[in-house]
């Protein structure tokens, strides 16, 4: 991504960059934890402990794991094909409409066959709030940066409009649907693997997670081993080379962004039928940027984004915690971190790539 | 006269609405003009409205507030600058990078400083902008049908920043226009590169660019604090930097239709306001998101060509890199 590309062995650009400018973004956050007067290492321990020390911690960490594996999927997709797709909350909230719709229309049908179609429900929905910019980049030449900027705007009125004036629940104060069936819900992990002699707490870890490893497969198979991938990839490289050998870009385009929009759907499956039963006004609460920093991060490949979807669960469970204990550092933090973490892996990508070059010399025997 | 009277007070209140979206159209202008994008003006005016308000609470005074709003901003727009223009980085991912930024730091910074959820202590007296009311209003009122009304209401009786606002849209016109930095600055987006060979440093100018930018948001950011609200409140911008942002892609990057663009987003909103649960003949009740939402829908028509055409500076979002 940087203009004047310094040579590092793969193993130091796949991994020491992202880890440097990771630590690089904690130190910061640590600055931000002195400045309001508490001690970074408390934080640090009472995070890590909020986060990983129980079972209800780690179930909520990989909770929160399943919505940002989904967010950085998408966004780590659309990288693939050069393009930077902003609009995860957009794609999100629109699947969270469709999921919505589909768990409340199609009640009468038995849970086996409502839930898939919920879930296609949400894909097509999220497919359909990417495919359109994709669309409109590709063919009338809007760039999908801007376009996906406003369609997140669009869909937040659309959704305030829905929900207080259409499919809302009469009588609630709150912006709501009714809430879904019992057997329109993702099953919770407690209850999936009490047949299996585990006891888990009671958490909003549900069946949405297991569909996030297979969409970090999937993605893998799809970017790595396939056809279309290899597209995707090209295009992304270099459009016009793709253009010589064939490939249309006009083409990969709109259904990257497809993909990437059914991505960020998962957001809405997890949140929408996995935890909340309903569709609450901005369910989406930001998951869709911290995306962003989760694919740059990974580098774009699946294990990266799963392991950087990780470490942003454990940042917002533990924060969660950590918040609980500490009220004057709030969640907030994450979005701090998580903004550090896009400026240093993402926009200044050339001075930590200088910084590691750097490293690696001194380390080196003259 | 009452029409006259309910006219006047929509304008008033489109104006107000507009000019915080005039200060961050003005200093996306800036920066894209000269080849840096900057998707970041909304985490600009979001740190500016914060640390103006923190300021003028500490100090009792309105223009320290501003003073700090604008540094601050500036601080923000040098990190921008540092990635995009030291460091050749992506310009649109450190755009998002800065709004995460400014919305977490805030919310973080004003809880710890103040406890209240986010918000600053309400600010009161000196510590905001009074109204100015220029001289022959009322005379005029009385005596100048329509106009006098009109003169009174809606150009009258604003703040300071609002002024200020409309005096930097007059500088930004004449600067870009007619002045030798102005016309290198437009050079500098359209083909850096040439501006090189001519010797004239393309860093130095960015750097320029995006400390103007800088010090525009941070005026649009203090006026939502000091002048409009008595405060800062958590993501008091609500997307106001991305509907400036529009503004300056429905004005073609040019300075006076920038202003155009503000006052119709602006007005949109002042009668969305206005509109809420009144039911217009023949049309029945127009919901109010429908309106909130046309600026973003203007924009992507605009952009996919279906009305006009919007051509950006060439090298906009562009790193500039120096042959060798």
């Amino acid at each position: 991504m940087s203009a004047t590309p310094i040579d590092l062995p793969r193993w130091a650009d796949a991994g020491l960059v992202p880890l440097v400018s990771v630590a690089a973004a904690l130190v910061v956050a640590g600055l931000v934890v002195i400045g309001i007067g508490e001690s970074p290492l408390e934080a640090t321990t009472l995070l890590l402990r909020g986060a990983l020390g129980s079972a209800e911690g780690i179930s909520f960490t990989l909770y929160y794991t399943t919505n940002f594996i989904f967010t950085g999927l998408a966004v780590a997709v659309a990288f693939h094909a050069g393009l930077f797709n902003i609009g995860g909350e957009g794609q999100a909230t629109i699947a969270g409409i469709f999921v919505a719709l589909a768990c409340l229309w199609l009640a009468p049908l038995p849970g086996i066959l409502l839930v898939p179609l919920a879930i296609l429900a949400a894909a097509a929905g999220g497919a359909l709030y990417g495919f359109i910019p994709g669309w409109l980049q590709a063919t009338r030449g809007s760039h999908v940066v801007i376009t996906t900027i406003m369609f997140n705007f669009i869909a937040a009125t659309l959704s305030v409009y829905l929900l207080v004036e259409v499919i809302g629940k009469p009588g609630s104060m709150q912006a709501e649907t009714p809430e879904f069936a019992r057997h329109a819900i993702l099953t919770p992990m407690h209850e999936l693997l009490a047949p299996l002699g585990l006891k888990l707490p009671a958490t909003p870890l549900n069946s949405a997670f297991l569909l996030a490893l297979a969409a970090l497969v999937a993605v893998w198979a799809l970017i790595y081993r396939s056809r279309l991938g290899y597209a995707i990839r090209t295009v992304g490289a270099n459009p016009r080379a793709a253009a010589y050998a064939g490939i249309s870009p006009a083409r990969i385009i709109m259904v990257a962004m497809a993909i990437s929009g059914a991505l960020a759907g998962g957001l809405a499956v997890n949140e929408v039928m996995g935890v909340q039963h309903r569709l609450l006004l901005d369910f989406t609460a930001g998951y869709g940027f911290v995306g962003i920093a989760v694919a740059l991060m990974g580098r774009g490949h699946p294990v990266g984004v799963g392991l950087a979807a990780l470490l942003f669960g454990v940042l917002y469970q533990g924060g969660a915690e950590l918040s609980f204990d500490k009220p004057s550092i709030t969640r907030d933090m994450v979005v701090v971190i998580g903004g550090v973490i896009i400026l240093f892996a993402g926009a200044l990508d050339g001075l930590f790539r200088r910084l590691v070059a750097g490293l690696l010399r001194l380390g080196r025997p003259a | 006269m009452e029409w006259v009277q309910t006219i006047a007070v929509v304008l008033d209140s489109a104006v107000r609405l507009s000019v915080p979206l005039l200060c961050a159209a003005l200093a996306g202008l800036w920066s894209e003009r000269a080849g840096i994008v900057d998707i970041g003006l909304e985490g600009k005016m979001l740190i500016a409205a914060f640390a103006s308000a923190a300021a003028a609470f500490a100090t009792g005074s309105a223009w320290a507030g501003l003073g700090a709003g604008i540094l601050a901003s500036v601080m923000l727009a040098l990190v921008h600058g540092f990635a995009a223009i030291t460091w050749r980085g992506n310009q649109i991912v450190s755009g998002v990078a800065i709004n995460m930024l400014a919305a977490g730091l805030t919310v973080i910074l004003g809880n710890a400083w103040y406890g209240q959820g986010g918000r600053t202590p309400s600010l009161e007296g000196p510590a905001r902008f009074p109204d100015l009311t220029l001289p022959l209003g009322a005379w005029a009122r009385e005596h100048v049908p329509v106009v006098g009304t009109l003169y009174d209401e809606v150009v009258s009786g604003h703040a300071a920043p609002v002024y200020l606002a409309f005096g930097c849209l007059l500088l930004t016109a004449l600067v870009l226009k007619r002045t030798r930095f102005g016309l290198r600055l437009r050079a500098v987006g359209e083909n850096p590169a040439a501006v090189d060979t001519a010797g004239i440093s393309v860093a130095g100018l960015r750097y320029g660019a995006v400390i103007i930018c800088g010090a525009l948001c941070g005026l649009g950011g203090t006026y939502l604090a000091v002048s409009q609200s008595a405060g800062f409140l958590p993501h008091m911008t609500a997307g106001k930097g991305f509907i400036a942002l529009a503004a300056v892609i429905f004005a073609n990057w040019r300075p006076w239709p920038a202003l155009g663009a503000c006052l119709l987003f602006g007005l949109l909103d002042a009668v969305a306001i206005r509109l809420q649960g009144v039911i217009l003949p023949g049309i029945g009740q127009v919901p109010v998101q429908a309106i909130q939402a046309l600026p973003y829908l203007m924009t992507v028509i605009l952009l996919a060509g279906f009305i006009g055409k919007s051509t950006p500076p060439k090298a906009s979002g562009l790193p500039y890199v120096k042959e060798r």
